[in-house]
This record gives C-alpha cells, structure tokens and sequence, in this order.
C-alpha cells in the first residue's frame, strides 16, 4: 500500500494500513484489495454486479466495520453495491467512505449504493467520509446512494461528512422508519472553489412510534454551491425534525428545500432553515479573546461542522 | 492609564443625523473601578464598545498609557490586554465552555484549572466544560459563562456591560466581590447600587453627554436627580 493509499485510507476509515485484525473490506481503484470476516459478520462478494453483502448474525453486539473505498487513478468510473442485512438486537458500528486521488487530467468518481436492511431492535452507527484531493481541474465525483430500512424497535445513526475536494457529490438518502424506531442522521459538508453538493433526503414515518431527526450543516465558499432537500412523510403518530444550517462565504449559494408531509393528524413534525454569513458577533467575541479575524473564522466553522 | 479624548458618534437615522456620544472625555487610572451609569440610551454600551474596538467613533481618539490606540482593533486590543464582556452574550454552535476558556486564557487549561474559574462564578465545572455554549443555556447561565471568560483572560482593561443582568440564582454578593478581587482597571456599564457602591470613579451619562464624573459622593446626588426625573416622565 503506498503512501497515498495509507492516506485516503486513515481519512476516511481511521485505519493506518490494512488492520491485523477486525471486520474489514478495503477496495481500491473497482477491486477487492483486503478483506476479513468472523463467525458472527459474513462479507460476500456479489455475483450478479460488482459489491457485497454485508451479513450480521442476530444479537452480534460491539462490533465495528469498515468498508472503505479507495479511488487513486484517473479515468475510473466505479459503481459497487452494497448490501447490509443486520441481524435483530445487533449493535454495530459501520464506517464507510470513499477517498478520490486523482492527479491526472481525466475525471474520476465513485457511485455507491447501499442499502441497510434493519432488523429489529438494532442499533446501528454508520459513519461516511467523503473527501478527495490531486489535480484542481479534474472532477472528483462522489454520488452515494442509500436506502434504508429501520426495523421495529430499533435505532440508525447515520453521520455524513463532506470536507473538501469532491468537485461533484449528489447524495440520496431514502428511508423508511418502522415502529418505535428512530433514525438520527447529521451531515456535515463543507465546500470551497466551484464544488458542487447536492443532498437528497426522503424519509417515511411509517408507523406509530417512528422518529427521525434530521441536522444538515453546510459550510459554502468561494464561488460553490449546495442544494439540500429533504421530505419528510409522517404516515402516523410519529415526530420528525430537520434542522438545516448553512454559513454562507464569497459569492457561494446554498438552496435549502425541507418538505415536511403529515398524513395523519398524529404526525409531528418540524423543519427549521436558516443561512446566512459567519455572525459578526461570534467573530467579535472571539477576536475580543486575542484571535484575529481569520483564526475567529476557523474555529466557528470548526465548530458548526464538529 | 486610558484616556478617552473628545468621542463622539453619529449614526444615520433615516437621513437625519443622530448624536449617540457627544464630545466624551475621560481618563481612567490602572488598577481602578469605574462604573459607567445613566439611563438607557445614554449611549453607556456604545461607548464601552468603542473602547474595544467593536464600534468605530465618528471623531475622537483613545490613549493606552499614552499610545494612541485609536486605530487599533478588537484583537489589537485584545493583544494589548483589554477584555469584554458582552451584555447580550454570544452564543456558537459546537463549541464548547472549556474550548471558549482554552481560549480566553491563551492556553489549554486542566480540568482543575477550568473547574477553579467556573467555580468563582458559581457554575459546577463537571456540568459545564463539554457543554455548547448555545442557547439551550439559560440566560443566567450564558452570563456567568461570559464572566468566566473575563476571569480567564487576566487581561489589564476588563470592560463588563451590565454584568449583573441575568445573573439569577447566583449571589449579587459574589459578583461584588469578584470585581473587588480583580486586578487591573474594570469599566463596568451598571445601573446597580450595589456595584456604584464599590466604583472609585463613576461617569454618569445623559443623552451621549457626561453630566458628571468623579467619586461616588460628588455623582450620587445627579444619579438620584436623574432617577426622580424618570419617575417624574412616568418610566
């Protein structure tokens, strides 16, 4: 693994280099690079297109995953499918991601479409970094796809972090949410030059009981641009929030579009947007501690991403 | 030694022009007490906010033991040792009580060390470093916070406005004495007795104008005028 590789790879994983141990699938430039399983999760690669399926034995608890991928050439267009079947009462940790580095002059992207199929009183962390870096001018392009199912009982963290370097990214998220479960989903993308970052969110509250919480933070520079839209349908007793912040910079544009559709008088639900540049009185504050504009600037944006 | 000379400032009021700070001039020695005090709209917050360096005077300079500071901004100001604490305190998203310590003191402080300033403004440290500093803090709470952070600059100028506002369960009586202790010269904007009683030197505001400047018993007498003339308008 060259330095490069070893450093996508501590990007989006938290790994340093292929583990000694743990649950892992590490893909590189469309192929199987490193792979390991244990009695209780069961990784397959597909037969019928290129992925794999992710297979956690009922009650498997404390265990963490990584799925990273890896795209270091120019010229490829990769598209994997993943599948995650999630035993009931597990209790996991997924980190996927995707790291892009590409120094030519031909476009490279990544398009990864997952879906989670959620057992019943599960709790499941996922975790998705996306990041890219090489040549200014060549696109990076990332457009993740996932589809959700949040069985009966139980608990989908999803966390999506977007810090740089992907020229293009459009994200879909679908999820269908049963009852008593509850899906928490928190995005952080930030974005400088011309990046464009589009985000998809459609969520069905299908049964009583159902929750999601929505928190997107945005961060646009420069002259790039983000679109978040999300919809959420409460089809029962149920509560929903989304909550959409962005901080606007340069000549940026950021459009936020929250949908909010109740089709039961038992639904609740609430969507919150705001945007607008860095707080002059935040920045105030802060440069009345000793830091100067700039530094008071980093740690608020720091801050609103964490 | 600060020394304010001939302040003034204008604002634009749909065209007309509106005196807020009118030919201000004092001097404030180190290592004193000096409460700004006046009715509202007299123009207190605006001038401790030109001192800092948040608002920039129409005319007029500002002298830091004889240094013409005038140009200086707020972290200039910072730098050479001047601190302040918000009136309406400001609040962030994702960053922490410790973090905004951390950065007030210049350095990573220890658990210990964060927990001694918390406790010096009546907050329970292990509730609060790793907690937001956003508005699911009351407004007691953000206060005392604000004031932590004064502690925890040491700085040499401490410019509080209105620190008591707010401050809830916490005793008026530690607050007094917090500024006691204190080193350095502190300019606290205050309508409280209380904190007029400790000031070794009081301004007294009216309409952007200073009506008087001196030690309590020479200013008391036109604080009390001034409060009977609002009860005698009905405020």
């Amino acid at each position: 693994m060259n330095e490069n590789t070893k450093f996508i790879l501590e990007q989006v994983s938290g790994l340093h280099d292929i583990p000694q141990a743990g649950i892992y699938n590490i893909r590189e430039n469309g192929k199987l690079l490193a792979r390991n399983i244990d009695e209780e999760v069961n990784i397959i690669s597909k037969k019928d297109k290129d992925g794999i399926d992710i297979v956690v034995k009922p009650n498997t608890k404390n265990k963490s995953i990584h799925i990273p991928v890896i795209v270091s050439m120019g010229g490829l267009n990769d598209l994997v499918y993943n599948d995650f079947y999630i035993g009931d009462n597990a209790d996991i940790l997924i980190v996927a991601g995707c790291g892009i580095h590409n120094t030519t002059d031909k476009q490279s992207s990544h398009n990864g479409i997952h879906s989670f199929h959620i057992g019943k009183n599960c709790k499941v962390k996922y975790v998705e970094k996306h990041f890219a870096f090489g040549n200014a001018k060549t696109s990076k392009i990332l457009n993740p796809t996932t589809e959700i199912v949040v069985g009966e009982g139980s608990v989908f963290e999803m966390e999506t972090l977007q810090l740089g370097g992907v020229s293009f990214a459009d994200r879909k998220t679908y999820a269908k949410v049963k009852k008593d479960a509850k899906l928490l989903i928190r995005e952080n993308i930030l974005t400088s030059s011309k990046e464009e970052a589009i985000t998809h969110f459609e969520v069905e509250l299908e049964k009583e009981g159902s929750r999601v919480e929505v928190v997107s933070r945005a961060v646009a520079k420069d002259k790039s641009k983000q679109e978040f839209n999300s919809i959420v349908i409460g089809k029962a007793e149920c509560f929903g929030h989304v909550e959409c912040d962005g901080i606007l910079a340069d000549n940026a544009e950021i459009i936020s579009t929250p949908k909010i559709i109740a089709k039961s008088p038992e639904a609740n639900l609430v969507h919150e947007a705001a945007i607008g540049k860095i707080s002059e009185e935040q920045q105030n504050k802060l440069m009345s501690l000793g830091l100067t504009k700039e530094e008071a600037e980093k740690v608020i944006i720091q801050g609103f991403l964490k | 030694m600060l020394e304010i000379k001939d302040v003034c400032y204008e604002v634009n009021d749909n065209g007309e022009k509106k005196v807020i700070l009118d030919h201000i001039s004092f001097s404030l020695e180190d290592d004193i007490l000096a409460v700004i005090t006046g009715q509202n709209g007299s123009g207190k917050s605006t001038l401790a906010k030109i001192i800092m360096g948040i608002i920039k005077p129409t005319s007029g300079k500002i002298l830091y033991n004889g240094k013409d500071i005038s140009k200086y901004d707020i972290t200039k100001r910072a730098k050479l040792g001047f601190a302040f604490a918000f009136q309406q305190p400001v609040v962030f998203k994702g960053i922490t009580v410790k973090q905004l310590l951390d950065l007030a003191s210049g350095k990573e402080n220890s658990v210990t060390e964060a927990c001694h300033i918390l406790s010096k403004v009546g907050l329970c440290a292990r509730d609060y470093i790793e907690r937001e500093v956003n508005n699911k803090l009351s407004g007691g709470e953000l206060k005392r916070i604000e004031l932590a952070m004064i502690i925890a600059r040491d700085a040499k100028v401490n410019i509080c406005d209105e620190p008591e506002a707010g401050i809830d369960l916490w005793s008026f009586d530690a607050l007094v004495n917090l500024f006691k202790e204190k080193k350095g010269l502190d300019i606290i904007i205050s309508h409280q007795n209380r904190i007029i009683d400790i000031a070794d030197k009081i301004i007294l505001l009216k309409a952007g104008k200073i009506e008087k400047i001196g030690a309590k018993e020479e200013v008391m007498p036109h604080i009390v005028n001034q409060r009977c003339e609002r009860l005698k308008e009905g405020e």
